[in-house]
C-alpha cells in the first residue's frame, strides 16, 4: 500500500505543477457558475438540483481530461519502463493514479461550496439533499476517472484518450437519459447501465444501496480492467 | 548472477531473441554488443521483467524474472535507452520519489540519495528541473536512480548514446567505477567502449549469439592476419616480386605511382614478416619511405561478424 501512496503522491504533484489541474478547475468553475446562476434565476428555488443535471454533462466532459494523461504520456514519453522495472505492483500503480485523478476531482467541485453559502444567504435550502447530491457527485466522480484511466492505460496518446473517454461517458449518459420514463426490460436494463438514473436518486435527497452497489462495484470492475490492460504487456 | 538459458521473445513471426543462453558472473562488466534491432534492448526487457519471454529461462541473482518478478526487481537497477525521466520533477525529487518506489527505509533515504547524488556528480543541479537539464545530466541522473537501492546488478541500456564525447568520457568513468562494487551487463553499439570498459563481451545478430569471449581474445580469434602498408622508392615490379617471395605473404597489392610506389602486403596469421620485408626490399635497391602495420580492430571483427554471420562460437 506504501507504493499505492508514493504514486499517489508524485501524480498529484504532477498535476499542480503542470497547468492542467488549474485549466480544469477553471473551466469547470465558469461552466458550473453558469449553470447555477441561470436555473437558479429560472427556477427562484433554493436547491442545487436543476443545476447539477447539467453539472454531470460537464463533468463527462472535464473528467477524462483529467485521466487522459495518466498513463497515456507515460507510455509515450517511456517513463513506464522505469516504472513498471520498480518493485511495486501493477495494483499499486494502477490504484495510485486512480486515487490521485479522483482526488484532483474531488478538488475540482470544491468549490461549488461557495453556492450553498449563496443559497443559504438568499434562501433556504434542504441540506440533506445537498449532502446526497455530494455524495453522489463523489461517487460518480470515482466511476468517470476510472473509465478514464482505462482508456488512458490502453493508448499512448492523449488526445485519443481524452475523446474515447469523453465519448463513453456521453453515451452512459446518454443511454441513462433517453430511456427514463420508458418502459420495458431493454430500456430498464439501459436506464441501470446508465449513470442518469442513479445520479438523480442522489440529487433527490436519497441515498439508494442500489446506487451506492451501482457505482462502486462498476468503478471497482473498472480498475480491475485496467489492470488488467496494463499486465496485458507481459503477455503481449 | 545472472543466467539465461535458451531465451526466446518472438513478435509475430520474427524471433527477436533467438534462443540464446550466457551468464553473468558475479562482479563482471559484460557488454552486449550489436547493431540496432539485433536484440539487446528485448534481452534486457526480458531481463528486468518489463515483458516475458516467449521460452526459456532466465534467473536474475537466483529469482526466476516471471515467477519472483518483484524479487527480480528489488535486485537491479535498469537505465532504459534514452533515458526516460519525469521532466516537471526537480532531480532530488525525482530521486526522493523512485527511493521511496524502490522502499528504501526512511532513515537511510536521504543519506543514499546525497550518496548516489555525489557519485553521479550531479550535485550542482540536484535542485534543477529535469526537463532544463542536458542529454549528459539527465543520463547521469538517470544513473543516480538506477543505484539508489543500491542493487547488486546494474543493467544499463546504451548508457553513453547521445551524449557528446566529453559527456561520454565522463559517463563511461562512472561506469567503471560502478564496475567496481556492481555486477553490469551493459549494451552498445559503440566497439571502443565494450574495449574500454568490458571483462567480457557477447556479440548479438539478428537474436542470436555469434561470438562470446574477452575483447582482446576475439581480436586474437578473429585475425585473419596482418596488413602492412608500405610506401616504396624504387623499381615496382622487382620490390612486388621481391615482397611475393617472402615466406608468409598472401597477398601483394601494388599501386604504381610512378617514382613512389604503395603496397599492401597481407600476412598470415600470427607471423611478423616486417623485418624480411625490409631486408628483401633493400636488396632490391629499394628505400622505405613508410611501413605501417594495421591492426584488427573489434571494430572490424563487428563488422565482419555481424555482415557475413559466420559462427565463431557460441
Amino acid at each position: 500500500m506504501t507504493s499505492t501512496g508514493t504514486i499517489f503522491q508524485r501524480e498529484i504533484n504532477a498535476y499542480f505543477l503542470s497547468p492542467i489541474a488549474y485549466v480544469i478547475i477553471a473551466v469547470f468553475m465558469v461552466f458550473s457558475g453558469y449553470f447555477f446562476s441561470v436555473m437558479l434565476g429560472l427556477t427562484q428555488e433554493a436547491t442545487l438540483r436543476y443545476s447539477l443535471a447539467y453539472t454531470q454533462f460537464i463533468l463527462s466532459i472535464l473528467t477524462p481530461v483529467i485521466t487522459m494523461r495518466l498513463f497515456a504520456e507515460e507510455n509515450k514519453t517511456g517513463t513506464i519502463e522505469p516504472l513498471m522495472t520498480a518493485p511495486v505492483t501493477d495494483f499499486a500503480v494502477v490504484f495510485g493514479k486512480f486515487l490521485s485523478a479522483w482526488a484532483l476531482y474531488n478538488i475540482m467541485i470544491a468549490p461549488t461550496a461557495f453556492y450553498i453559502i449563496f443559497l443559504a444567504w438568499v434562501g433556504s435550502p434542504d441540506y440533506g439533499a445537498i449532502i446526497s447530491s455530494y455524495i453522489g457527485l463523489i461517487l460518480m466522480g470515482g466511476l468517470f476517472v476510472a473509465i478514464g484511466l482505462l482508456v488512458s492505460a490502453a493508448t499512448k496518446n492523449q488526445i485519443v484518450a481524452a475523446v474515447i473517454g469523453i465519448v463513453a461517458l456521453l453515451i452512459l449518459l446518454v443511454i441513462g437519459l433517453a430511456s427514463t420514463g420508458n418502459e420495458g426490460w431493454f430500456y430498464s436494463c439501459l436506464s441501470y447501465l446508465g449513470t442518469y438514473d442513479h445520479w438523480d436518486t442522489f440529487t433527490k435527497g436519497l441515498i439508494d444501496t442500489r446506487d451506492v452497489v451501482y457505482y462502486s462495484s462498476f468503478t471497482a470492475l473498472l480498475i480491475f480492467v485496467a489492470v488488467r490492460i496494463v499486465e496485458s504487456r507481459r503477455w503481449r | 548472477m545472472i543466467k539465461v538459458e535458451q531465451l526466446a521473445k518472438r513478435y509475430a513471426d520474427v524471433f527477436a531473441v533467438d534462443h540464446i543462453s550466457f551468464e553473468v558472473n558475479q562482479g563482471e562488466i559484460l557488454g552486449l554488443l550489436g547493431p540496432n534491432g539485433a536484440g539487446k534492448t528485448t534481452t534486457m526487457r526480458i531481463l528486468t521483467c518489463y515483458m516475458p519471454a516467449t521460452s526459456g529461462t532466465a534467473t536474475v541473482a537466483g529469482y526466476d524474472v516471471f515467477r519472483d518478478s518483484i524479487s527480480v526487481r528489488k535486485q537491479i537497477g535498469y537505465l532504459p535507452e534514452n533515458v526516460p525521466l519525469y521532466p516537471e520533477m526537480r532531480v532530488k525529487e525525482y530521486l526522493t520519489f523512485r527511493a521511496k518506489l524502490k522502499k528504501v527505509p526512511h532513515r537511510e533515504r536521504k543519506l543514499k540519495i546525497d550518496e548516489c547524488i555525489e557519485k553521479c556528480r550531479i550535485k550542482e543541479v540536484q535542485n534543477q528541473i529535469i526537463g532544463t537539464l542536458s542529454k549528459g545530466y539527465r543520463q547521469r541522473v538517470g544513473l543516480a536512480d538506477t543505484l539508489v537501492h543500491d542493487p547488486k546488478i546494474l543493467i544499463l541500456d546504451e548508457p553513453t548514446i547521445g551524449l557528446d564525447p566529453n559527456q561520454i568520457r565522463q559517463v563511461r568513468q562512472l561506469i567503471k567505477e560502478l564496475g567496481e562494487k556492481h555486477t553490469i551487463l551493459l549494451s552498445t553499439h559503440i566497439l571502443p567502449e565494450v574495449e574500454m570498459l568490458c571483462g567480457r563481451v557477447i556479440i548479438i545478430n539478428k537474436g542470436k549469439i555469434v561470438a562470446m569471449d574477452t575483447p582482446s581474445n576475439l581480436e586474437s580469434q578473429l585475425k585473419s592476419g596482418s596488413n602492412i602498408v608500405l610506401e616504396v622508392r624504387g623499381n615496382g615490379e622487382k620490390i612486388k616480386n621481391a615482397l611475393s617471395s617472402i615466406k608468409g605473404v598472401k597477398k601483394v597489392v601494388w599501386h604504381d605511382k610512378g617514382e613512389v610506389n604503395n603496397f599492401a602486403v597481407e600476412a598470415e596469421k600470427g607471423m611478423d614478416i616486417r623485418e624480411d620485408i625490409f631486408s628483401n626490399i633493400v636488396k632490391n635497391n629499394g628505400v622505405i619511405r613508410e611501413m605501417k602495420q594495421i591492426a584488427v580492430t573489434l571494430e572490424e571483427i563487428f563488422h565482419q561478424i555481424t555482415t557475413q554471420e559466420q559462427e565463431v562460437m557460441t
